[in-house]
């Protein structure tokens, strides 16, 4: 029970730090006359939107847009539950990889969802947008979180942890790390691949949403980033590992560098288009990845 | 709950399966009934692996085949059905009739 | 006892959705329908030991299912389901075909005399069956590998408009 608080408390505040820090990094933020005063617009935004009224669509799929803005930030912390965030995981399962693969996935579903339920063209083209950079982005993915689980011999997030006793994973399989980094600003549509919430579309997937469904929706996608920035703690930075703090405060301080990082991207770097990024998915990060576990698997066979 | 609970979810799912590959004019909503009908299979097959050979993972690569199958039975469904609607802008089986050998 | 109560609950709400798929008129529905049999199936699969598979099964079929909404809507008139229609054709004969089917594997069930169990489940059915595809069932992973590399070629071969001659626009190499 405690450790399902920790892991609520610690997910909730990092959540909260990375949309206070896209606050103060965002154009708005930086022109304001003290910038970090700006961290406290998420807290207004929120009860703006607690107290918004709902603005309807005519004939929508109100059941299927429910599920789906629902669904975004439930699997985000159902993926979170393998990860040890504030010490040890909610449960730390034998399939734990593939949990959290799993889990994120059904970010496909929510999105098109939520998309589609409102009856509105906009988000209907950010929904499918997504889909197709679902495609690109999944199974990029999936390599990435091959290599640790290879090089550590083990589908459990703790054994990955403890294989990099001597040397973290990201130092060994760095290709690896940097495709896992792409592929969690595409699986919380963030910074350069959030076309599917494009300006180009007036705002895509969440265009008509409105009120409680809007904040939901919201708190959904930073969880979302929240929980692939946190994964990348304890597959490829060591976990816990660390001079001078505890275990349990180390896990966050890397999260909240890693999720930082992925922060300032979104400031940073141009938008991409689904259709390129599906170009760049297959033809160059598949092959990178599929390289990436060869040189693991090899090192495996070579050091065992 | 034993082997004959999971086999009754396995037929139930095959039935409405079948029932949907058997009367539904579009062949997307065919493809629908035999997409249940392998989930059916799925449960029978886990089944059978855990209530009567569990000692060796033969029923698991067996299912690991099935899940494949499923998949590769979508991909191509739905290439033919692309296919055939660009050639002759037909969905249904009741337009396709001549595809039967 | 809550074993038996999960399952029932998941037997009963797999099967629904499964109905579901044929009488909702939307097809985004029917689709998330089919989803909803399939990942309470998974589910299933996770209760007798089959952890890797069980999450396995909700991994593939959540994308599977999602890929097949895009066809749904695509081929499908009234995708939203907003007016009421039926696309089927000998209904009666279909529903008694698989009452049939139903009651024939029914009986079957409870009049096979099952064999008793042989062996039990390793400590890590997940290692086990790791070291079985790639090792002594090593030929079956190939075999789908190949299967899978064919389905991808010929698939894009059927369902792709253009041909290697086809291009974008004037400039000769744009494809």
């Amino acid at each position: 029970m405690s450790s399902v608080l920790a892991f609520a408390a610690v997910l909730l505040a990092l959540a909260y730090g990375a949309a206070a820090l896209r606050a103060v990094l965002s154009p708005e933020g930086a022109g304001a006359a003290r910038p970090w005063r700006e961290a406290a617009r998420p807290l207004r935004e929120v009860a703006r939107l607690l107290t918004q009224r709902r603005r309807r669509t005519p004939l929508p799929d109100t059941t299927l847009m429910r599920a789906g803005i629902v669904t975004l930030p439930v699997v985000a912390a159902l993926a979170g539950v393998v990860v040890p965030l504030g010490g040890e995981p909610v449960a730390d399962l034998g399939v734990g990889v593939v949990w959290f693969n799993a889990m994120e996935v059904c970010g496909w579903a929510a999105l098109w969802l939520t998309g589609w339920g409102a009856n509105s063209v906009y988000p209907l083209v950010g929904g499918y947008r997504f889909l197709a950079q679902g495609i690109a982005y999944e199974l990029p993915h999936m390599f990435a979180l091959m290599a640790p689980a290879l090089g550590a011999g083990s589908l459990r997030v703790g054994e990955i942890v403890a294989a990099q006793e001597r040397v973290w994973f990201a130092v060994t399989m760095p290709v690896a790390f940097a495709v896992y980094l792409v592929s969690a600003l595409a699986m919380a549509f963030w910074g350069p691949l959030g076309q599917p919430l494009g300006a180009d579309v007036a705002g895509g997937v969440p265009a008509e949403l409105s009120g409680p469904d809007r904040l939901v929706f919201l708190a959904g996608r930073y969880l979302l980033l929240t929980v692939a920035a946190a994964m990348a703690v304890p597959l490829f930075l060591g976990g816990g590992a660390g001079p001078l703090l505890p275990a349990w405060a180390w896990s966050p301080v890397k999260t909240a560098a890693v999720l930082a990082l992925l922060v300032w991207a979104r400031g940073r770097l141009p938008v991409v288009r689904v259709d390129r990024f599906l170009a760049f998915g297959w033809l160059a990060l598949i092959p990178l990845a599929l390289l990436q576990l060869l040189g693991v698997s090899v090192m495996v066979v070579a050091g065992g | 709950m034993g082997l004959e609970a999971y086999l009754l979810l396995a037929a139930a799912l095959f039935a409405v399966g079948l029932y949907g590959a058997l009367s539904q004019q579009s062949v997307v909503m065919l493809m629908m009934g035999l997409e249940l009908m392998i989930n059916g299979l799925l449960a029978a097959g886990a089944a059978f692996w855990y209530f009567l050979a569990p000692g060796t993972a033969d029923g698991q690569v067996l299912l690991l085949v099935v899940i494949t199958v499923m998949a590769l039975e979508m991909a191509m469904g739905f290439a033919v059905v692309t296919a055939i609607f660009r050639a002759r802008d037909v969905d249904t089986t009741d337009d396709a009739g001549d595809l039967k050998g | 006892m809550a074993e038996a109560v999960a399952f029932w609950a998941l037997a009963v709400a797999a099967v629904a959705g499964g109905v579901a798929v044929f009488v909702v008129d939307s097809m985004a529905r029917a689709t998330f329908a089919l989803l909803a049999s399939f990942l309470c199936v998974g589910l299933a699969l996770l209760l007798i030991d089959l952890a890797y598979l069980g999450v396995l099964v909700v991994l593939m079929m959540v994308m599977e299912m999602m890929i097949m909404a895009v066809f749904m809507i695509m081929y499908m008139m009234n995708p939203a389901g907003f007016m009421p229609m039926t696309m089927v054709h000998n209904h009666r004969g279909a529903l008694a075909i698989s009452g049939a089917v139903f009651a024939l594997l029914v009986a079957g069930i409870f009049l096979t005399p099952w064999p008793a169990r042989r062996g039990v489940p390793a400590a890590d059915p997940t290692r086990d069956l790791g070291m079985s595809i790639m090792g002594p069932k090593m030929l079956v992973m190939m075999v789908v590998g190949l299967a899978i590399l064919a389905t991808i070629v010929s698939a894009v071969v059927l369902a792709a408009d253009r041909g290697r001659y086809d291009r974008y626009g004037d400039r000769p190499r744009g494809r």
